[in-house]
């Protein structure tokens, strides 16, 4: 087979998403933010949603994801996604709201907003991508941040008698009557992009039927920038260390606790 | 005329809010306004207009309600006093940058800090200086009768989306919580989802079949776009300047001396004009409507027409009166009088203090 028998349509079985951008990513080489935004636009893509969808991204290293989700998108203040999500939910409950939010955001300063969004059962998806640090202001500590783990602000490592513990808010979520799907996932590799990709899926789909509550995804992922590492190593590093604290799987299913 | 109804300022203030075609309140309870609130709750608007109605989670949480539900196109509104008013200004700032129609009410309380619970006026700066950071004005809307509580909200809403910027209604909590009798307007039907699409096409609620997504930030990483967007932000607030001022004036055609004050203030300072005028002074009131935009150019007019002497009344510790003075440019002379911590003044201290600072002074 040539080349060009190759390229030609009815060989095709694959390409990218018209829901993202050209524009090329900023996050840093390895990083899993780009596959994360492209498996969102792929199930939005699929599920026929494109027009119906708004997004909202606050700060943090996704502060940028409206520049290649090519969705109706808003970017919030740091913490405050679950508040505007609930709002255009509310007012517009055929659209399909999602909010993208990184450990800081998402499990520091907005902790109230995920908690109330969460407990208010409001029918958007959260994306939550833990990578356990401050990606985006130069690999600060997190609420996630692992007992141990040596950040700019715990350069002797996380000491729980002085920083307190790492935070399972996923876990937390998951304990709320309001939340209908918590679960967590990873996509560093390819069974695990699938696997997040069937889950990232599962929240939107439960969203448009109108089930009885908010759907949660956790995507634990690397920052090889903040956590100073190569991107293989941080992906071997964080199999080693964050999938034990924050293991991989589902939570809640169908509004009962599978975990 | 209309019936008329015998109601609290905060009551009617609700009551315009649901008449006003108003898609979505969302609020948290605070003293001297929780009867907004609890007068939406008692109504269900949502059975009778569809309108939304959320008690947030804190005041944080509610106006960046607004900001996703003022970012759809929708009519959105909130409101609060002056604690609360304070954490919303993040929120402020990002929606005034994102250039958002919202509407946000403050009855003030007193203040700093958690104060107490009587009415004051001691938020001007944060109402008509910004409030939160980066350089940003809000329109604000002064009313001073429980009629206009209900009256200001239609044209708030309007002035919002007219300018496709955050409007606030500046009350007081004696305003909010007497009792006085209202005409209501006729009920404006709330727009359709297919009205609003067509008439706010910034606005993000799912782009277009045939077009181009929609983003609403207040961000921009480079700085030479951002001074733009700013300069562009100037404009429209000059605009803002030469349209929009509105103001009352009473008894200041022939005037020596001119009370200036505003809600509560106003009323207060109505009495003491009459007992000024029977006491032989010609003493006039000018009632700021909107305080940004600031009636200047008026207050200029009068100078140049011969008034001698500026009186600023206010319940707060000189805050409007800079921008009197601002406006009367040294050329009269501009004194404050008021009172702090929530107490409101009587009409014969601000005789007296017109006599002394002024006239005699």
């Amino acid at each position: 087979m040539t080349l060009k028998d190759i390229i030609k349509p009815e060989n095709l079985v694959y390409q990218k998403t018209k829901l993202m951008t050209d524009k090329p990513l900023s996050y840093c080489p390895g990083c899993g933010h780009g596959t994360t935004h492209r498996l969102i636009m792929e199930v939005i893509e699929e599920l026929g949603k494109e027009n119906v969808t708004v997004g909202v991204a606050p700060v943090g290293c996704s502060v940028l994801a409206y520049e290649f989700m090519n969705v109706d998108m808003q970017e919030a203040a740091h913490g405050r996604a679950p508040a505007l999500a609930t709002a255009i939910k509310r007012l517009w409950p055929d659209n399909v709201v999602f909010t993208y939010q990184g450990d800081g955001d998402l499990a520091a300063i907005g902790t109230a907003e995920t908690i109330h969004a969460c407990n208010r059962g409001e029918q958007i998806v959260i994306i939550f991508i833990n990578n356990g640090i401050y990606g985006m202001t130069g690999g600060q500590m997190a609420p996630t941040t692992l007992e141990g783990m040596k950040t700019s602000t715990s350069p002797y490592g996380r000491d729980l008698s002085l920083m307190g513990h790492p935070l399972k808010i996923t876990e937390l979520v998951a304990q709320l009557p309001g939340t209908y799907y918590v679960t967590r996932q990873a996509v560093h590799t390819p069974s695990a992009v699938r696997k997040a990709k069937r889950a990232i899926k599962k929240a939107f789909q439960n969203q448009i039927d109108k089930a009885p509550g908010l759907s949660f995804v956790e995507v634990v992922s690397n920052c090889n920038s903040g956590w100073k590492m190569t991107p293989v190593d941080a992906n071997n590093w964080m199999e080693e260390n964050m999938f034990p604290f924050y293991p991989i799987g589902d939570i809640k299913v169908d509004g009962q606790l599978v975990k | 005329m209309g019936e008329l109804k015998l109601m609290k300022g905060n009551e009617a203030l609700a009551e315009a809010i649901i008449r006003a075609g108003t898609d979505g309140y969302f609020g948290y309870p605070i003293t001297p306004q929780s009867e907004v609130l609890e007068y939406l709750m008692a109504n269900k608007p949502w059975e009778k207009t569809g309108m939304v109605v959320l008690q947030a989670e804190s005041e944080v949480a509610s106006i960046n309600m607004l900001y996703g539900g003022g970012g759809t196109g929708k009519k959105v509104v909130t409101s609060s006093s002056s604690p609360g008013i304070s954490l919303m200004q993040e929120g402020l700032s990002y929606i005034a940058g994102a250039e958002i129609p919202i509407l946000i009410i403050n009855v003030v309380r007193g203040g700093p800090g958690l104060g107490d619970i009587q009415p004051s006026q001691s938020d001007y700066f944060q109402a008509t200086k910004g409030g939160g950071h980066g350089d940003y004005r809000l329109i604000v809307l002064a009313p001073s009768s429980v009629q206009e509580m209900a009256d200001f909200v239609p044209v708030a809403y309007d002035l919002a989306f007219k300018y496709r910027n955050p409007v606030m209604i500046l009350s007081d909590g004696a305003i909010g919580q007497m009792m006085e009798k209202v005409e209501f307007f006729e009920p404006i039907p709330r727009l359709t989802d297919e009205e609003v699409k067509a008439r706010y096409p910034w606005a993000t609620n799912g782009k277009p079949k045939n077009g181009e997504r929609r983003i609403l930030t207040s961000l921009d990483l480079d700085p030479q776009r951002l001074e733009d967007h700013n300069h562009h932000l100037q404009e429209k607030y000059r605009e803002i300047t030469e349209k929009e001022v509105r103001f009352e004036k009473l008894e200041c055609d022939d005037a020596d001396y001119v009370l200036v004050a505003y809600g509560t203030s106003a009323r207060v300072s109505l009495k003491a004009m009459k007992l000024l005028r029977e006491k032989g002074h010609k003493v006039g009131l000018l009632r700021p409507i909107t305080l940004w935009p600031f009636p200047t150019k008026e207050i200029q007019n009068m100078v140049d027409r011969g008034v001698k002497g500026f009186l600023s009344v206010e319940m707060s510790a000189g805050q409007m009166v800079e921008d009197i003075r601002l406006a009367v440019n040294g050329k009269v002379k501009v004194e404050y009088y008021g009172r702090l911590g929530g107490m409101i003044h009587s009409p014969e201290e601000v005789v007296d203090a017109l006599e002394h600072k002024i006239i005699g002074g």
